[in-house]
């Protein structure tokens, strides 16, 4: 429901979305102009977490960033721990054994079902549905769980090195994974299809709301479930695979209505997809080292290096200028929910307060990834 | 024809001095000094396919090109060369969906006086971007609608990612 | 009516243990019935299975300093969390439990519950601007806007049950369905009342969990957009106040639907009337309520707002038409 501004009077005040509310998903300040319940304008201010990732990385050498990767984006924190990795290999020209690979790809979709139940649980405790919190948090433990066991962290994950993957997994982890996997399937259909997404206050509260037409994701640079929200196909792991991405079969959701509900059921499919996959890694898992070889001091040749990973979120870039020394000259990290954000100033002109913020939750914001 | 080889005949366009070149071969050390013009670069290595070094003055230019080919803006980022007294600012264009081509244009601006014209008018996801490179390397944008600190904060007097910034 | 001193005093004392009894201890139902849904436990470190645990909270609630920030307007701040209490209290003086448990009968008593109720909505309007908050404004906006739209589907339905009773006297409605639940309202098996009866009972219910701010009708204290709504700048027992307003609000709200509805004090079989069959009634009740907020998440306010002007309002005119036409005919 919009507005058209010729109609609105001249009584509006200003209401800071501050940095703490407990909807805005970290610390995110936005500034709204409302006139009644209809946002005039929303301006999010940036900045309350920034740490100055950038700085960092040209403080110390290329090995030293890999636990900050992690800290950026810290619910699928292995895909940004795996775009570094392929960063750094690329400069330097590092092989990485197949097993490595296939492990690698595991561990990242593990952790996008968890970054997306995650998602969900915020979102719904966004619009007043307590419960599914509960629920999703009940199976996002199990991951955590198995990703401890083979990584030794829950959250902030600094599992890949130059060359591979520095732990190996062991039959439990696969026998726990396959365990999982049964699991979420039969769960899905009741627990989180029949009670959310099939509810008709929720389809009623994110339906049509939240436009974005495929123009304005192009012209703002949002990518991820975000584009894909709005009929644009584009995703890395297809459109410019890495790793061993080319080796499984599995779909890309793409809904065309462009609303806060297409976003919804990209991320819900994604879910799916993500068990398609680690179930095949699985299955073709090969044998080998899990390491390949490098030098114990990295120094890549100089030039430009730019890669690019599917995370939870959207294209996540690193952009990499070497000049021959150990620490990297420069680094630049492209974090989509920062593009992401970016048209949340355009598109929730007009809507109503309630509705602006179920538009934020379907953005799916990390503020320490925009912020860095 | 592929959509590559279609951006770099566009691009040429606003070159004409300079030919296309394939990536020239590196020993070890920075980059050999070039002059402006489009360069194909090998993208297995690189990560991405073509690298445009342009003037200033040509970025709105290059910008308004790469819209009309379709192409959306990833990143803008500045690079500090300290030795060569150069602030460089880097704008990474890439494909949504359909054909992929990611293409790096480059520009060269001194030191002492870093002035670019903003390309927010054709890509509105400059916007920000432009601002945070304002705020890490204090390259001034001309006509940026709105060109005030993001993520640092609004009194900072210091541009942080300098090389020469001691906190 | 015996109007001795000794009655007085006790109905008095009575009625403030049930209201406070209630208020603590419905807490405690909210969240272990929460904890269940959610697949956890709840409350059960303080006394067994967290009985003490209202006692705990109370207890903390009063140790904290009462803050009053600047800007607000100091009486009113102070006074609408009492408010919010007084109505609901007052509210149980009419209500009747039993044949013979029933503080006051008075004639008017649908009229004097309805005044109440609206007494209580000026308190959250009254803390909420006197907050000097503009999320508590908002939220007041929002609260009053819906308790007004609520309020009148609920007056039309009962305006139905009256008319059917021939009584505003509560203690007449009730006893008017004594007999077995054939002769409840919400079936009423004579004179053709069967068919719309059971319509007034889901809109009284619907307005209900309205008109007590429950989700998935509580815009007014939306968390997660709000922060803490009207409540937002009230601490300890300011806060504790509200709250026991609210489920004092909910008791009433189901003692009400109760005795219009589904009898009173009266057995489902027409055996033992008494007043267990009618605590048992509204603690049912009472757990619809709880169990309908941990299901569903939160509507707009439009939406809200759309529910009760077009559908509930017009439905509920065409019932008390119906009915009317009913009783003529019969």
């Amino acid at each position: 429901m919009t507005v058209p501004i010729s109609l609105r009077h001249d009584e509006t005040f200003v209401l800071n979305l501050g940095p703490q509310h407990p909807a805005t998903h970290g610390v995110l300040r936005v500034i709204l102009t409302l006139d009644g319940e209809y946002v005039v304008k929303a301006e999010p201010v940036l900045g309350y977490v920034h740490r100055m990732h950038e700085k960092l990385a040209e403080g110390g050498t290329f090995a030293q960033f890999m636990p900050n990767t992690a800290r950026m984006d810290y619910l699928h924190a292995l895909a940004f721990n795996h775009g570094w990795a392929l960063v750094v290999e690329k400069a330097a020209g590092i092989e990485v054994p197949e097993r490595a690979e296939y492990i690698r790809v595991i561990t990242v979709e593990l952790n996008r079902i968890a970054s997306h139940l995650l998602w969900w649980a915020a979102f719904l405790l966004d619009l007043g549905g307590f419960t599914p919190l509960l629920y999703a948090f009940d199976d996002r433990e199990k991951i955590i769980d198995l990703l401890e066991r083979v990584t030794g962290s829950r959250l902030t994950y600094c599992y890949m090195r130059f060359g591979g993957v520095y732990n190996d997994i062991d039959d439990e982890f696969i026998a726990g994974t396959r365990a999982f996997i049964k699991r979420l399937r039969s769960r899905m259909p009741r627990f989180y299809h029949d009670l959310v997404t099939h509810n008709i206050i929720l389809i009623k509260r994110i339906k049509d709301i939240g436009f974005i037409t495929p123009e304005q994701c192009r012209r703002y640079g949002a990518t991820g479930p975000v584009a894909r929200g709005s009929g644009i196909s584009y995703d890395i792991r297809k459109n410019e695979p890495y790793s061993v991405y080319p080796e499984f079969d599995f779909e890309v959701p793409v809904f065309d209505e462009c609303d806060s509900m297409a976003r919804y059921m990209v991320r819900m499919h994604e879910m799916e997809q993500s068990l398609r996959i680690i179930e095949q890694a699985l299955d073709k898992l090969p044998d080998g080292p899990v390491m390949g070889k490098a030098p114990k001091v990295l120094k890549p040749e100089a030039g430009y290096y730019y890669s690019a990973v599917e995370t939870a979120r959207g294209s996540l870039g690193y952009r990499l200028i070497c000049d021959g020394g150990k620490n990297p000259y420069k680094l630049k990290l492209r974090s989509p929910t920062f593009s992401n954000l970016s048209l949340f100033g355009e598109v929730a002109e007009g809507m109503l307060l309630a509705d602006a913020l179920a538009f934020m939750g379907s953005l799916d914001l990390v503020i320490p990834e925009i912020d860095r | 024809m592929d959509i590559r080889e279609k951006t770099q005949i566009a691009l040429a366009l606003l070159f004409p001095a300079a030919p296309v070149t394939e990536v020239p071969v590196v020993a070890e050390g920075p980059p050999p000094p070039r002059d402006a013009g489009v360069v194909i670069q090998d993208f297995p290595r690189c990560g991405s396919h073509l690298d445009v070094l342009c003037r200033p003055d040509q970025v709105v230019a290059v910008a308004q090109i790469m819209d009309t080919e379709g192409f959306f803006l990833e990143s803008i980022a500045g690079v500090d060369w300290l030795e060569k007294q150069q602030l460089e600012v880097l704008y990474d264009y890439n494909r949504l969906g359909g054909e992929h081509c990611r293409v790096m244009v480059r520009t060269l601006v001194p030191r002492t006086e870093p002035v670019v014209p903003t390309i927010s008018a054709v890509f509105p996801a400059a916007n920000w971007h432009e601002r945070e490179t304002f705020d890490f390397y204090g390259v001034h944008f001309q006509d940026h609608p709105n060109l005030i600190r993001i993520l640092l904060p609004e009194d900072a007097d210091f541009h942080p990612l300098l090389k020469d910034f001691m906190p | 009516m015996e109007t001795s001193i000794w009655r007085a005093l006790f109905y008095l004392v009575g009625i403030m243990a049930f209201a406070g009894l209630n208020a603590a201890y419905l807490g405690w139902c909210e969240r272990k019935g929460a904890a269940r849904i959610q697949r956890r436990i709840g409350p059960c470190e303080a006394g067994f299975a967290g009985l003490l645990q209202p006692l705990a909270d109370g207890l903390k609630l009063m140790s904290k300093q009462l803050l009053v920030p600047q800007g607000v307007d100091g009486i009113i701040f102070r006074v609408a969390p009492v408010l919010a209490m007084v109505p609901a209290i007052t509210s149980m003086v009419v209500i009747p439990f039993s044949g013979n448990i029933e503080a006051r009968a008075m004639e008017l008593s649908v009229l004097l519950l309805f005044a109440l109720a609206s007494l209580g909505m000026m308190a959250i309007l009254l803390g909420g601007w006197a907050s000097g908050n503009k999320y508590a404004i908002i939220s007041s906006a929002r609260a009053v806007s819906q308790n007004l739209a609520y309020e009148i589907p609920m007056l039309v339905t009962v305006i139905t049950i009256v008319m059917i009773s021939g009584s505003m006297n509560l203690r007449e409605i009730a006893l008017n369905q004594m007999g077995g639940f054939w002769h409840w309202n919400i079936f009423r098996l004579e004179n053709g009342h069967f068919l719309t009866m059971w319509i007034s009972f889901i809109i009284f219910f619907i307005c209900s969990v309205a008109e007590t701010n429950r989700a998935p009708f509580d815009m007014a204290e939306a968390e997660s957009e709000l922060v803490a709504g009207f409540m937002t700048e009230y601490g300890s027992m300011g806060f504790g106040l509200f709250m026991m307003g609210e489920y004092l609000n909910i008791v009433v709200g189901a003692c009400l639907t109760t005795t219009l509805f589904l009898g009173g004090w009266d057995c489902p079989f027409g055996k033992t009337p008494g007043v267990w069959w009618f605590l048992l009634k509204i603690y049912m009740l009472i757990f619809t309520f709880i169990w309908i907020r941990w299901t569903y998440p939160r509507t707009q306010i439009y939406r809200l707002l759309n529910l009760s002007w077009k559908i509930l309002i017009p439905f509920s005119l065409a019932n008390l038409l119906i009915t009317a036409a009913l009783i003529k005919v019969f």
